[in-house]
């Protein structure tokens, strides 16, 4: 049997989320997991993805993350800032994204924690949170699955929009809304219970339905066919590796753990 | 007048002389890269108080928290990029040191773009459904008069003063990005009553006649009332390709943010000379430029 790091499954499982896009999608990877994910998911099946070198260049090829080593980014186009913000009002765009905390509603924040106007915890600012959430695609990865990430209630600061009827004029869901995946260290979560509620989709191998619901501060869906996460394919591992050479991902979740938990 | 006649050269000193207590300051670059920070030092030093700052915030933002010259703060994010979280940022936010408003980034251009156009708000989707709009209850939301849409209407935001740091400036007020990402430095200057760069190297006006520097000059000299040669005026933010962020020394400012700010101004701001307290000319032209 392959073996296989969570790290290198919670990638693979990221690079599915792509798996029903657009044949050019604009995909924007934030974070070590996602940028892989979306590396991997051009290098496999979706060669059209659209994706920055992360400074300013579209990049013909995925760029490996960590030192250079004298790897240049084969450029094909320009995405400064400024286009970045007219793709995003486009639409044809993916954000995958690390918010810290998410709620029952997919609502995400990466603002601050307590109270907004000294708040305990300062974080970054909601950034673009709130156009990418109403025009784009969004997915998200939580490195820990616990409690303090998904909140009962609702996130603190409400930095990226959900699927909170009362918080919309009349209650209507802007049309761009479109909520995808949540990639944990614990399972897969998407977006398709009744209402948009937020459903478990896969368990990572060795993982619980309770365990998730014991760690998640709000009520998940649990389908019937509830399946366990797809492993990668060694084919799959090759490439994480090329796009990652120095080994990055081995950092991502404490001492490296197994993909199947022993 | 000719236009040979026109000399907007000044020095960063006067430049901050321009500046009055509760104006409103629009900063150019991104996060860490390519903020005027010379002046922001000359601001630090200077009496100024109660401003309030715009700005797709680094450590222009945190610095000037960190010497109490905020009274709010215009911002959708605060981060030094190679470092994500902005400790001074952090720590006077968190201390409720100023007003915020917080606003989505693309917001932020489209308030600028309103002000450039001299309109009362620009529409947008983004914010619907966040606590931008719980937080900030003046952004009003609009129906559409063409159909059953709502658009948040995103309010100008008008500038008293932008200030920019660039490559090359000519003494009419011209200039030139060399970094390829010109940022949003255009929509500040086109936002504010008046702007003022700082630059590398002050050149001839013939050096723009370049078809490959004027792809990259966005900001009309008709916005630019004052320029400053500022050699490495940007540090410890980038000015790509010509130097990269100074993640050391990012590193040790963003120490100094619960305490030894007094120190981090003796040292750096208070100081004779600057580029050699940073380690001299040879070291900041070969900081490399960030990898992501």
């Amino acid at each position: 049997m392959t073996e296989f790091s969570l790290a290198e499954l919670c990638i693979t499982a990221g690079s599915d989320i792509f798996r029903d896009e657009t044949p050019e999608v604009f995909a924007t990877v934030i974070g070590l997991v996602p940028r892989l994910a979306g590396s991997l998911a051009k290098k496999t099946f979706l060669p059209g993805l659209m994706m920055s070198d992360g400074e300013y260049y579209f990049a013909h090829e995925p760029v490996p993350v960590g030192p250079r080593n004298g790897y240049m980014p084969l450029k094909e186009g320009a995405i400064g800032y400024e286009r970045v913000f007219d793709l995003i009002a486009k639409g044809n765009r993916h954000a995958f994204v690390g918010p810290v905390q998410v709620d029952q509603y997919g609502q995400m924040n990466l603002s601050c924690i307590g109270d907004y106007s000294s708040p305990k915890v300062t974080m970054l600012g909601v950034r673009g949170l709130p156009g990418n959430t109403v025009n784009n695609r969004t997915s998200m990865f939580f490195q820990s699955h616990n409690k303090r990430a998904f909140v009962p209630g609702e996130v603190d600061m409400v930095s990226g929009a959900g699927y909170n009827s009362a918080r919309y004029p009349n209650g209507i869901f802007p049309k761009g809304l479109d909520h995808r995946r949540i990639i944990t260290n614990l399972c897969v979560l998407d977006f398709e219970g009744e209402n948009k509620a937020i459903r478990v989709r896969s368990l990572h191998p060795g993982v619980t339905f309770d365990e998730v619901q014991d760690n998640t501060g709000f009520e998940l869906i649990r389908p019937k066919d509830l399946s366990e996460t797809v492993a990668p394919t060694e084919i799959e591992l090759a490439i994480i590796d090329s796009l990652d050479p120095n080994n990055l991902r081995k950092n991502i979740f404490k001492d490296n753990p197994n993909g199947r938990r022993l | 007048m000719s236009s040979f006649e026109i000399n907007k050269c000044m020095t960063p000193e006067k430049i901050v002389s321009q500046i009055e207590d509760g104006m409103t300051i629009g900063i150019g670059g991104w996060g860490a890269r390519r903020k005027p920070m010379h002046l922001i030092r000359e601001i630090v030093k200077s009496d100024l108080k109660d401003l309030t700052i715009v700005s797709y915030g680094g450590c222009d933002v945190g610095m000037l928290a960190s010497a109490k010259k905020i009274k709010k703060l215009i911002f959708g994010f605060v981060s030094l990029d190679v470092i994500p979280l902005e400790a001074h940022f952090r720590r006077a936010r968190s201390a409720g040191e100023f007003e915020v408003m917080e606003v989505d980034e693309g917001m932020f251009q489209l308030g600028l773009k309103a002000a450039a156009a001299r309109l009362d708000f620009l529409p947008c989707v983004a914010g619907l459904g966040t606590d931008v709009l719980t937080h900030n209850p003046e952004i009003k939301v609009i129906q559409s008069p063409y159909s059953s849409d709502n658009y948040v209407a995103m309010p100008a935001i008008k500038l008293d003063v932008a200030l920019c740091h660039v490559t090359e400036a000519d003494k009419l007020g011209n200039s030139f990005i060399s970094g390829p990402d010109v940022f949003f430095d255009e929509w500040f200057c086109r936002a504010a009553d008046v702007s003022y760069l700082t630059a590398e190297k002050i050149v001839p006006t013939s050096s723009f006649n370049d078809d490959y520097k004027i792809m990259r000059m966005p900001i009309e000299r008709s916005l630019v009332a004052g320029v400053s040669e500022v050699p490495f005026g940007a540090h410890p933010t980038s000015n790509g390709p010509d130097y990269g962020i100074d993640v050391d020394h990012l590193k040790l400012y963003s120490s100094r943010a619960k305490e030894g700010w007094s120190q981090y101004v003796e040292e750096f701001i208070n100081c004779e000379d600057y580029i050699g307290s940073v380690g001299g000319v040879e070291k900041i032209s070969q900081l490399p430029l960030p990898v992501f």
